[in-house]
């Protein structure tokens, strides 16, 4: 089956929940393609979870609609979840069954049989690295083997479409790892939503990603276009000996495309931020203006632009108000 | 139908995978046991029936069937698997009877372990082996009307001891429905129709009726349709729930 890049698999158009008179989600509306990876980011109580229950079918929209491969999730909602694969926040499972019932009842319920089951099962024990608990109750797992079983769950049936409310929270640094390589390994045929905190898995996975903030959308773009919004991209930082630094930050302060210079100190190194006018590119012509005017600088280099500042900057206004 | 079936036996497992079940069902059989011969003076009546066997039949059900209940839905609702069994392509329908067909097959087996009092009488005397035999699908019935009660009063709730209580009490009030004292407090203050309704609901008398030699079709049924009311609502509070 050749991958069909680019076919909309996910289509989430204005929903909406309102919990009484709080709207927890307020008209949300964005789109996954087929070998896609999307990042759901947004701070606690935000409205992502109940997004996501909204996607798969748990919860019932106060308005707006989801689509999942064209399936509306109000009017069709056997083959919406027929179609995806879901990890809920917590990773919910049934303690008092053994990891290997587990995933046979999972598959048993998403319609396979015989051979097709038995493969099925095998290979997400595999890539999910589940041996060694098979037999044990689930209850009794780490945290980690239990993440892991709700992944495998999710993608038992080798569902198009993922949602995964914080698939690697409570993973160690490897197991972290193995699940990004895993959800790449299998992202060119699926469309995969992804929550989570950890703002190193959206430059680790995601191809785009999204930030709401109460209920609301206030971000989208590729991860390089949401750092470009960051306050400091592009600024130049420059770290230099501290006693020549206040004569560097202010010839640097008066250069017309840079806006503000603010110096840290860190003992006997100095280091400078310049922001430039507009997060216009200045690294080159501030590096040129230092060696023209004789200060040795150690080191020099451009701010990409930290995702954890736009994070913030767009979600924090609306805290404060 | 199929996936009814699947739930219904990842369910009844769950049953088995605690030493609760065990206890249940010993602890049953055990009371069934001590009710019939000692309390319900099975020998000094020198009569080869199993009446005293089914009188207390009822209360014990009172007792445990909602121990057999709340753990249907208030225990998904508690560890959050409702929301992996519900994004599951699986109806509520679906999910509902194949809990309640678990629990239901579990007082089943229960009932099944008490039969070897059944074939005591048999050794003892010559019974009326189709009045036992009717009282049996009565009590098998009974169960399955009270614990689809207790499962419906399970959805409402994330607290499985909540559930139980509260089954409980809705239990016996089935149960005590006709009762002389009921009946008359009831003639005071409502309507006839009232008092009929109530009268005619009773879980004891319809019982009775069947336990008697009786196995009239409308008992049967007024405890199927009570079990399909029952399941009706349950389906029901999970579909609120969901737009809550």
């Amino acid at each position: 089956m050749k991958a069909d890049s680019g076919t909309r698999l996910v289509d989430v158009d204005h929903l909406t929940k309102a919990f009484g008179s709080v709207a927890a989600v307020n008209g949300v509306s964005f789109h996954v393609n087929r070998g896609e990876v999307l990042g759901f980011l947004g701070p606690n109580g935000a409205g992502k979870s109940t997004t996501m229950k909204m996607i798969t079918g748990y919860l019932s929209p106060t308005s707006g609609t989801a689509r999942i491969g064209g399936a509306d999730v109000r009017t069709q909602p056997r083959a919406v979840k027929a179609r995806i694969g879901y990890l809920p926040e917590g990773a919910p499972l049934y303690g008092d069954m053994t990891p290997e019932a587990y995933l046979d009842f999972s598959a048993q319920v998403r319609g396979l049989d015989g051979e097709q089951r038995k493969r099925r099962v095998e290979e997400v024990i595999k890539q999910l690295q589940l041996n060694e608990v098979l037999r044990r109750r689930i209850e009794t797992l780490s945290k980690g083997f239990k993440r892991r079983l709700g992944l495998a769950q999710a993608l038992v049936h080798d569902p198009e479409v993922l949602i995964l409310d914080e698939p690697t929270d409570g993973l160690d640094p490897n197991q972290k790892h193995a699940v990004r390589q895993l959800i790449n390994e299998i992202k060119p045929n699926k469309a995969i939503v992804i929550s989570t905190h950890l703002l190193e898995e959206v430059d680790a996975i995601c191809d785009r990603a999204i930030i709401i903030d109460h209920g609301v959308l206030v971000g989208e773009g590729t991860p390089a276009e949401l750092r470009a919004r960051a306050e400091n991209h592009n600024a130049v930082a420059i770290q230099l000996p501290t006693h020549i630094g206040p004569k560097a930050a202010k010839i640097i302060a008066a250069m017309p495309q840079i806006e503000r210079v603010v110096p840290t100190a860190h003992g006997a190194m100095m280091h400078l931020t310049a922001y430039p006018k507009g997060h216009e590119f200045a690294a080159d012509i501030v590096a040129a203006k230092l060696r023209a005017d004789g200060i040795e600088f150690q080191e020099l280099h451009t701010e990409a632009g930290r995702l954890d500042l736009v994070f913030r900057q767009l979600t924090i206004q609306r805290q404060n108000a | 139908m199929r996936i009814m079936f699947i739930i219904a036996r990842r369910e009844l497992a769950a049953y088995f995978s605690t030493p609760l079940a065990y206890v249940f069902l010993v602890t049953y059989a055990a009371a069934a046991g001590a009710m019939t011969f000692y309390v319900g003076g099975f020998f000094s009546r020198r009569q080869a029936d199993l009446a005293t066997f089914f009188t207390f039949q009822p209360w014990l059900f009172l007792a445990l069937i909602p121990a057999i209940g709340m753990r249907l839905w208030a225990e998904e609702r508690r560890t959050g698997t409702i929301e992996i069994l519900m994004t599951m392509p699986v109806s509520t329908w679906e999910a509902v009877a194949g809990k309640f067909l678990a629990g239901w097959a579990f007082t089943g087996l229960a009932l099944l372990l008490t039969t070897p009092i059944w074939f005591t009488v048999n050794y003892l005397g010559s019974p009326d082996n189709g009045v036992i035999f009717a009282s049996y699908v009565a009590s098998f019935l009974m169960a399955g009307a009270l614990l689809a009660l207790a499962s419906c009063l399970s959805a409402l709730t994330r607290n499985q001891v909540i559930a139980f209580v509260i089954s409980i009490a809705a239990c016996g009030l089935m149960m005590v429905g006709g009762a002389d004292i009921v009946i008359a407090t009831l003639r005071k203050v409502a309507p006839g129709v009232i008092v009929d309704f109530v009268a005619s609901s009773s879980f004891l008398s319809h019982f009775g009726t069947i336990t008697n030699g009786v196995l009239d079709l409308r008992d049967m049924l007024f405890f199927l349709s009570f079990i399909g009311l029952c399941l009706f609502i349950n389906g029901q509070i999970i579909e609120i729930k969901k737009g809550a």
